[in-house]
Order: structure tokens, then C-alpha cells, then sequence
């Protein structure tokens, strides 16, 4: 196997495996990266391929490897870097074409592991870009001796030709909802919020950029700090960390006193949680969905694909004016023993001093306003009691500690309350208006029950930092440094640029990404096609792929059905046609000279014209290329030749 | 798979046609199959798609579509690497028995598009395991290739080709793209000459004395290397001094003649006494004699170059053989 060959392989191995580094466990990088260049250098200095056992013991050792490093080699995980690994050790055993054609097609393969990870379009460029160096390769490796250029031409050709073809395709071809056999537990990615709030668990949330959803909303959008997208409740506190808890009997909930509705649109990336995120309080929403006693949203299955809602909701309502007693017990649960017991005492004062439930909730927030509270996404470690310590000591801290410490403090004063966790705000995207809501986004605030009003929202983050509510993150914290830099202030030209790749990252995912059985069926409608059944989407399918086959095979074979003569050649014949008219037909193995001999000796008068036409010709066609001047002249005198 | 065709419609499909002087690959020539890898690729598409599917990977669908479109219109590519090719047999000079003939044959790439990997084998081998390497070759754009085809000649006579199959498999390798070519050119073949033998003695015209070995020291100039000529005649002076294979000639005295007669023979069988004849013929030429043949189905009249010789072992070579003609 040639030389360029072989690095051409090593080429598409390492661009197939390139992005999945960031991922794979070191040692494994470092395994593949030290084969390839193994390979590279044994290629480069001509020297023998190693030996088979050697490489048995490799295989075996990394095998080892993985199932010491993910305890399995059947999750995905496991399985993808199983793949590579084993794509690596092939390049080491390269004998043959067949072998070669193996590792295109795992290239090929290992291509696809990646969009587990990512389908953004930088990916499906980068890929695109990796495809046209595996089918050049793969065209190399079918013709050895071909030059590079006509090689890439090939491969690029190929590629032009296919990318129509699977257009249609993608959007005729049938769509099959998934999945078909049961994943593996570590099928999806997730990011995002947790049901379970631990100090720090919010602000370490805060520091990442992702997408959590995009909102556009019908009319008129609410007002910021009425942008509280609601996610899980959290309501059984153990000293440290807040957990949902288990409702002991599902009630529904009732809604009373509505204001006006609002109506908007989620695109929900996947976080491989049950719940959906919608604004507070939801009412309809057009996918089949759970609303829990305490108004979260739940799916039936886990959100591990791109989702789309619409979904109505009121910013004005009474909720649950009666609530259960088993609810309000639940709502006032403590920690048991006797752990933060200055904030007991706090609150016991509190309740000693007030008339009633909501003059203590506005001590409490007047509490977090004046005693020197900071905002920071840097909160200072907490020992045993972490109430006490946060409230009395370090004074410091993110929404979940002042969602956590406000709780707490209703609860001992007897009020019921619960921490609930979602996403406050989001960024208007101008391109394509609408709101983008990151993970950054994230927030915790706090609900209490007031006889006569139900459930009400409170945000002790408010207390501290109104900003936080009213204008966003950025603008609430005073040390920016520990956000990403986008959060903080980046020019203008920087926020408009992320705005329009935002919108075309949004297109992407509702178009490309998106594209399933459902949006197939809204798509195909409206292009005027009725009554789809998937037979009919296969017979349009082939009829589109036919007909543009047939357009390529039309302009791909023009050169090789018509034929022209040039106009030397051309002329000539034609001469000889008006000479076999008068007689004297040329014959199928005369060539111009002996010919024009004949005719010269039947047509004395022509023989010294066409003797010279005769040698002329024979010149243009078959001697070194003329020059114009002189075809110019051969045609006029043969044009001009009276038979 | 092909075999899967009635065997009526096969002979139909693929008759044999003898033709001479040009063909020209159009459609009607050309058939296409998948090959075993494309198979291969068919299966890796099918669990590319299921993982898709069960993953809902959007751009893995777009993936698996682009790999199958790549690789149906490598269909077309393949086909257009065949059609309108020009190939017409060229001619070929006749060998010995043993040794490997020549056939010359044309391919006449009109258009601006260059064929690339063009393979050529005899057809009666199957199609997946070629027992003989193919013969591979570039046909480049507007250009006329020239292309021997290597066959060992191992029986004396007339030699061809049969059908020859040309086929390609670029650019992909997925599909098995071939026609059938089938000329009816043919190669001679001459006995292989014995060993060494000596030449049977010459008799003057006058029927009196032994030839005269005297006349081979007469040198008389030098001529270009044929193969058959004898090892000892050739000028190594002037191939060292890189002038090519020259042959030293003599002049023999005239009136030497020798008459290589098939009855002189002292073998048993044909084969033998040919092979004795055909040493005899190029010793002859080579000592620069003049020489007549005899064989019992005719008579060459004595005479002497290279024109004469090739005409004795023409005689030699068909002595006997059903499909002489000429």
C-alpha cells in the first residue's frame, strides 16, 4: 500500500476521532494519538508493521482499560471508545485493500458517534470537511496511480452530486419516532437543573452558557421580573440539601382569579429530566403533560430529544386557596434535632412580633435588605449548621442560599413554604425575536402559603439584589470576573453577532435537528401535499431522487453522446461528400493522400487543388497542432473547391 | 447474482459477438452490478439508519443519505468511466510456443474526461476471483492508449484471445461496471525451436560436395535484432556501445543451398520433428543461407531473408492444423 494512501487513512482517522477527545478518558486519547503517530513514523521510515501478538496485547489491554474506566463496554460511552480505539488499531494492521475499506466504513461509523455529542452546524461543516477527505482516500484506494487533484475533484464531485439527492431524502424520507430497543442509561447528554439544591449547586450552574430553552412569545412579553419559569419543587430539607420529597396524595390543582393570559412557544433542549419549564402558572399546553399538585410540569418520559410547546399561561392568579392540611404539614417539615438553632430563635422572635403571616414575610425580606447581605456567585463554604452560618456568619451567597435560609426561617415561624427552582429572564434575540434562557438563567426563589391568597411567590434574591430580578445576572453581581464574558458587558458588534448565530442555531435545531415525524407532516402539508401516508412520501421520494439522477446522468454523458468533429474534420468531409456525388467516392480505407491521388488522376483538372487540400488536412489533423490562420485557410479553400 | 438470470436470457444478454475493427462502448455494451463491498456498504447504511432512528440523530440521517446518494451515483461515474470508449485491436507480432504473445489493442478516449482504472482479463474467469492478475490501465482524456494484453502462447498455431472483459470498478468500488470485447485478432505461433540441432547438409545445385562453412566468415554488415536469431551472431560490441541489438550478416557464396526437408527429421513425432524444423529455419537464416522447406502438404522454394523465414515458420507453424487459412 502506498504511501499517500496510508496517510490519507490516518488523516481521516484522526479528524474522525479529533472532536471526541474532549470527551474520551485521557489515557485513551493519549493511546490513539500515540498509535496514529506510531503509524505515521513506521510509514515514514519504511519500516515493518508490527507484530500481530503485539497488537493482541494492545487490543487486550485497552479492552481492560475501558471496562476498568466505565465498568461496562456496552454503554455508549464505553462503546464509542471502544470503537476508536479499535479504529486506531486497525490503522496498525493495514495489509490489504480490504482492510483499508474496513477502516473507511468504521470512519464513516465513528462520524456518527459524534452527533451524540453535538449536532451543532460548526460540527456538520467540520464533518462535511472529514467526509471529503474519507472519500478521497476511499477514491485513492480504488485507483492507486491517480494524481491528488483529479482524486479531490472526484471526491468533490461525488459529494455536490449527493447533497441534493439528500436533501430530498431528509425530508421525504419516511420518520420513524424512535428509539426502537431500550438505550442505555447514558444515552443523553444532560445539562441543566437538578432536583436536588445544595449551596453552590445553582452557582455552579450560573457559570455555563448552554441554552436551557428559547421562548418567542404571541403578542405583547410579559415584564422581566415576571419571567419566572418554573421548574421542580423542592420541599424535604435535611440541613443542607433541599429534595422534592414525595407528595402523599395528587391533588389538582385549582387556579382562581386569573389575569391575562399569555401565550408563547418553548423550545425545550433536551436535559433528561421529566419536568417542562413554563412560566408561572401554567394553564394549557399542546403536548400531553402532568400539572402536580404544586403546578410543575411533568412529561412521561424523559425530555432526551429537542421539544417543542406551546404553552398558556397567567402571571395574575390565586393558587390552591385550599390546600390540603397534609400539604401545609408538608410544607412546614424541619430538619430533625436541633441543628440552626439561632435561626429558629430568629424566627421565633419574629413570629412573636408580628400579627400575622405576611408582616413576617415582609420582616424577613427587610432582614435580608438590611443586615449587609451579598449577592456572589463565590459564597464562602458552610460548616454543619448552614443556615446559622450563612445567616449570621458569612453573609455571602447565591439565590439558593437566600431561597434556602428564607424557607427555612418561614417554616420555623410556622408558615408553610417551598423552595421552588427554575430559570428567571432570558435574552431578547433581535434577529430572531425572541427570548434565549441559559443556563446561567438558572434561579431558585421561594413560595409561601398565605390563608386567603394560596400559594404566593417570594424572591429574597429580590430583597438583595433587585437587579438580579429586574435587569439580569450581570447587572446584579458587582465581582463580574467569575462570569463567562459574554454575560458580562461585550460590545455591541459581539451582541449582535451572537444574536444572529443564536437565530441561526435556533433555525438549525427547529429545521434540521428538529425534523421528526410530526414536523415531516406539518412540512409536507404545507407544501400542498394531502393525505400523507408513507407510502405515498416513498413514491414522491424515488420519483424526486429518479428525476434528479436522470438530470445528472443528462448533463454527466453529454460530452459522451454528442459527437463533434472539429471543423477541420468536419470540412473535409464534407468535401468528400461532393466529390462522391460527381463519382468518386472515397473509400473506407483510403486516406486523405491516397485519395486525393485518385481523385486527381480521375479529375485532371482538380488534382493540383486537391493534392494540396489533401496534404494540408493531413497536416491540421494529424501533425502538430495549427494554428488558426492556417484552419481559416484550409476551410475557405475547401469551401471554394468547384467539384 | 447473475447467476439468479434464466440461462436463455444470460446467453442472450451476454452472446458472443466476433468483431473487428472498432467498437464503441455505448449502453447497449455496458452492464453493472454491485460488488461484494457494495453489499457491505448496503449493511453498514442499514445499522447506520437504525441508529438514527433509535438515537434520533438528525444529521446522522443526513450522513447515512449522503453516503447512499455517494454511493448510487458512483453508479453513474462507474458507467461513465466505460462508455464511449474506443477500442480497436491492433496488431501483434507472432511469438514462439512458450513464450508470452502481445496483443495490442487501442483504447481511443475521445472526450475530455479522463478513465481511470480500466481493467482488462479474459472473460471465462469468474467475476470476483481473478486468477490472473487484470491488466490495469489509465485511459487518459483525448488521448489513444496503447494496451498489451499478456497470453501465454502454449500450442503452436493460431492464438486468441476469446472474450475479453473490460471492467472497472472506479471510483468507489461499489459497483462492478463491464463489457465484453471480443476481436478477432490473432497471434501466430511458431513451434518452439529444439534446443540446438544440427543443420541437415546443404547440397549445391549441382547435387555435388558438403556445404561450404566458409562462406559464414564473408561478413557482409549489420541488420536489426528479430527474436529467433542466433545468440552468437549478435554485435555485442555495438550493444555495449548502446546502439541496440544489432546482428552480424554474411554473404554466402551463392549457389550454397540447403533443403530443410520434414522427412530428414530423425524424431518420431510431429511436434518434435517441427520443433527440429523451426530451429533448423532460424540456423539457416541466421548463418545467412539459402534455404527451401519441405513439408509433405508443401514446398517453400529456396530463398533466404527474413521475409522468407517468417514465411517458413508460418508454414511450419500451421503444418497440419485445421484452422489454416491463407
Amino acid at each position: 500500500m502506498s504511501k499517500p494512501l496510508i496517510y490519507g487513512l490516518l488523516l481521516s482517522i484522526l479528524m474522525v476521532i479529533a472532536p471526541h477527545a474532549e470527551h474520551l478518558p485521557l489515557w485513551v486519547s493519549a493511546l490513539c494519538a500515540g498509535l496514529m503517530l506510531w503509524r505515521a513514523w513506521l510509514t515514514y521510515s519504511g519500516k515493518k508493521l508490527p507484530k500481530r501478538w503485539l497488537l493482541l496485547l494492545i487490543t487486550v489491554a485497552g479492552t481492560a482499560g475501558i471496562v476498568l474506566t466505565f465498568h461496562t463496554l456496552f454503554g455508549r460511552e464505553a462503546g464509542v471508545t471502544l470503537l476508536m480505539m479499535l479504529a486506531t488499531l486497525k490503522l496498525m494492521e493495514l495489509r490489504d485493500a480490504r482492510d483499508a475499506m474496513v477502516l473507511v466504513y468504521l470512519a464513516c461509523f465513528i462520524i456518527i458517534t459524534n452527533f451524540f455529542y453535538s449536532q451543532s452546524i460548526p460540527t456538520a461543516l467540520y464533518l462535511l470537511a472529514t467526509m471529503m477527505v474519507i472519500v478521497t482516500t476511499w477514491v485513492h484506494l480504488q485507483a492507486r496511480n491517480i494524481a491528488l487533484k483529479p482524486r479531490v475533484r472526484i471526491a468533490a464531485v461525488l459529494l455536490l452530486q449527493a447533497l441534493p439527492l439528500t436533501l430530498i431524502l431528509f425530508v421525504l424520507f419516511p420518520r420513524v419516532q424512535g428509539p426502537l430497543w431500550g438505550l442505555p442509561q447514558d444515552a443523553y447528554a444532560s445539562t441543566g437543573l437538578d432536583d436536588h439544591m445544595s449551596p453552590g449547586s445553582l452557582s455552579r450552574l450560573s457559570l455555563s452558557e448552554a441554552v436551557a430553552f428559547r421562548v418567542s412569545y404571541n403578542g405583547q412579553p410579559p415584564r422581566r421580573d415576571q419571567m419566572y419559569w418554573r421548574g421542580p419543587v423542592l420541599w424535604q430539607f435535611d440541613g443542607r440539601a433541599w429534595t422534592p420529597g414525595r407528595s402523599p396524595f395528587p391533588v389538582v390543582p385549582k387556579f382562581t382569579d386569573l389575569g391575562q393570559p399569555v401565550d408563547y412557544v418553548v423550545t425545550l433542549e433536551p436535559h433528561n429530566k421529566h419536568w417542562l419549564f413554563a412560566l408561572d402558572v401554567p394553564d394549557k399546553l399542546s403536548i400531553t403533560a402532568t400539572l402536580t399538585d404544586d403546578f410543575q410540569l411533568l412529561r412521561k418520559n424523559k425530555v432526551n430529544a429537542r421539544l417543542r410547546y406551546a404553552a398558556r399561561s397567567y402571571l395574575v392568579y390565586h393558587a390552591n386557596l385550599q390546600e390540603s392540611p397534609r400539604q401545609l404539614k408538608r410544607a412546614l417539615q424541619l430538619p430533625p434535632g436541633q441543628l440552626d438553632p439561632r435561626a429558629r430563635q430568629l424566627a421565633a422572635e419574629w413570629r412573636a412580633g408580628s400579627k400575622d403571616d405576611a408582616d413576617i414575610v415582609r420582616t424577613a425580606l427587610a432582614y435580608f435588605n438590611k443586615q449587609g447581605f451579598v449577592y456572589t456567585l463565590e459564597a464562602p463554604p458552610l460548616g454543619i449548621n448552614s443556615i446559622d452560618d450563612f445567616l449570621f456568619k458569612t453573609k455571602q451567597g447565591f439565590c439558593e442560599h437566600y431561597a434556602s435560609a428564607f424557607v427555612f426561617l418561614m417554616r420555623a415561624a410556622n408558615i408553610p413554604a417551598r423552595v421552588v427552582t427554575g430559570y428567571l429572564g432570558g435574552e431578547y434575540n433581535d434577529v430572531g425575536k425572541y427570548y434565549i434562557v441559559r443556563q446561567s438563567d438558572a434561579h431558585a426563589w421561594a413560595e409561601v402559603w398565605l390563608a386567603g391568597q394560596g400559594w404566593v411567590r417570594v424572591d429574597p434574591t429580590g430583597a438583595i439584589a433587585p437587579d438580579r430580578v429586574e435587569r439580569g445576572l450581570s447587572a446584579a453581581l458587582s465581582d463580574k470576573a467569575a462570569l463567562p464574558y459574554m454575560e458580562r458587558n461585550p460590545p455591541q458588534w459581539l451582541r449582535n453577532l451572537r444574536f444572529n448565530l443564536d437565530a441561526l442555531a435556533n433555525q438549525w435545531n427547529q429545521w434540521v435537528l428538529g425534523y421528526d415525524s410530526e414536523r415531516q407532516y406539518a412540512f409536507l402539508s404545507r407544501l400542498g401535499m394531502e393525505s400523507i401516508t408513507w407510502q405515498k412520501m416513498a413514491l414522491n421520494m424515488s420519483a424526486g431522487i429518479g428525476l434528479v439522477i436522470a438530470l445528472f446522468a443528462l448533463y454527466m454523458l453529454r460530452h459522451l453522446y454528442t459527437r463533434r468533429p472539429d471543423r477541420v474534420q468536419a470540412a473535409w468531409l464534407r468535401l468528400c461528400r461532393r466529390l462522391a456525388g460527381s463519382g468518386l467516392p472515397r473509400a473506407a480505407h483510403e486516406g486523405p493522400q491516397d485519395y486525393a491521388e485518385r481523385v486527381a488522376a480521375a479529375r485532371p483538372e482538380l488534382a493540383a487543388t486537391i493534392v494540396d487540400l489533401a496534404a494540408r488536412y493531413s497536416a491540421l489533423r494529424y501533425g502538430v497542432p495549427g494554428d488558426e490562420e492556417a484552419k481559416r485557410d484550409f476551410l475557405q479553400r475547401a469551401r471554394n473547391l468547384k467539384v | 447474482m447473475l447467476n439468479a438470470l434464466p440461462n436463455k436470457f444470460r446467453a442472450w444478454l451476454f452472446r458472443p459477438r466476433i468483431e473487428h475493427g472498432a467498437i464503441m462502448l455505448t449502453q447497449r455494451r455496458i452492464f453493472i452490478i454491485p460488488t461484494r463491498q457494495g453489499f457491505t456498504l448496503v449493511f453498514v447504511l442499514v445499522v447506520m439508519l437504525l441508529g438514527d432512528i433509535n438515537y434520533n440523530l438528525s444529521l446522522g440521517y443526513v450522513l447515512t443519505f449522503l453516503l447512499t446518494m455517494m454511493a448510487v451515483m458512483s453508479m453513474l461515474h462507474a458507467f461513465r468511466n466505460l462508455a464511449h470508449l474506443e477500442i480497436r485491436a491492433g496488431r501483434t507480432e507472432p511469438v514462439f510456443c512458450g513464450e508470452t504473445a502481445q496483443f495490442m489493442l487501442h483504447f481511443n478516449n475521445p472526450g475530455r474526461l479522463s478513465r481511470y482504472q480500466l481493467c482488462l482479463v479474459q472473460a471465462g474467469e469468474s467475476f470476483w476471483k481473478n486468477t490472473h492478475a487484470p491488466l490495469q490501465f489509465d485511459a487518459p482524456a483525448g488521448q489513444d492508449t496503447e494496451v498489451a494484453f499478456p497470453l501465454r502462447a502454449t500450442r503452436r498455431g493460431w492464438l486468441q484471445t476469446g472474450r475479453l472483459r473490460l471492467y472497472t470498478e472506479f471510483p468507489l468500488g461499489l459497483f462492478y461496471c463491464w463489457s465484453y470485447l471480443h476481436f478477432d485478432t490473432r497471434c501466430l505461433v511458431y513451434p518452439k525451436p529444439l534446443g540446438d540441432a544440427v543443420l541437415p547438409a546443404g547440397t549445391a545445385p549441382d547435387g555435388t560436395g558438403m556445404r561450404n562453412m566458409a562462406g559464414d566468415e564473408d561478413f557482409s554488415g549489420l541488420r536489426k535484432y528479430t527474436a529467433g536469431d542466433a545468440l552468437p551472431r549478435i554485435d555485442w560490441k555495438a550493444y555495449a556501445r548502446e546502439r541496440g541489438l544489432q546482428v552480424k550478416q554474411f554473404s554466402t557464396p551463392l549457389g550454397e543451398e540447403l533443403r530443410l526437408d520434414y522427412a530428414d527429421t530423425p524424431d518420431r513425432n510431429t511436434e518434435e520433428k517441427l520443433a527440429r524444423m523451426t530451429r533448423w529455419v532460424l540456423d539457416a537464416e541466421a548463418q545467412g543461407l539459402h534455404y527451401g522447406l519441405c513439408l509433405p502438404n508443401g514446398e517453400l522454394p529456396s530463398n533466404s531473408g527474413i521475409a522468407h523465414r517468417d514465411q517458413c515458420l508460418r508454414r511450419i507453424a500451421l503444418f497440419n492444423l485445421d484452422s489454416e487459412t491463407r
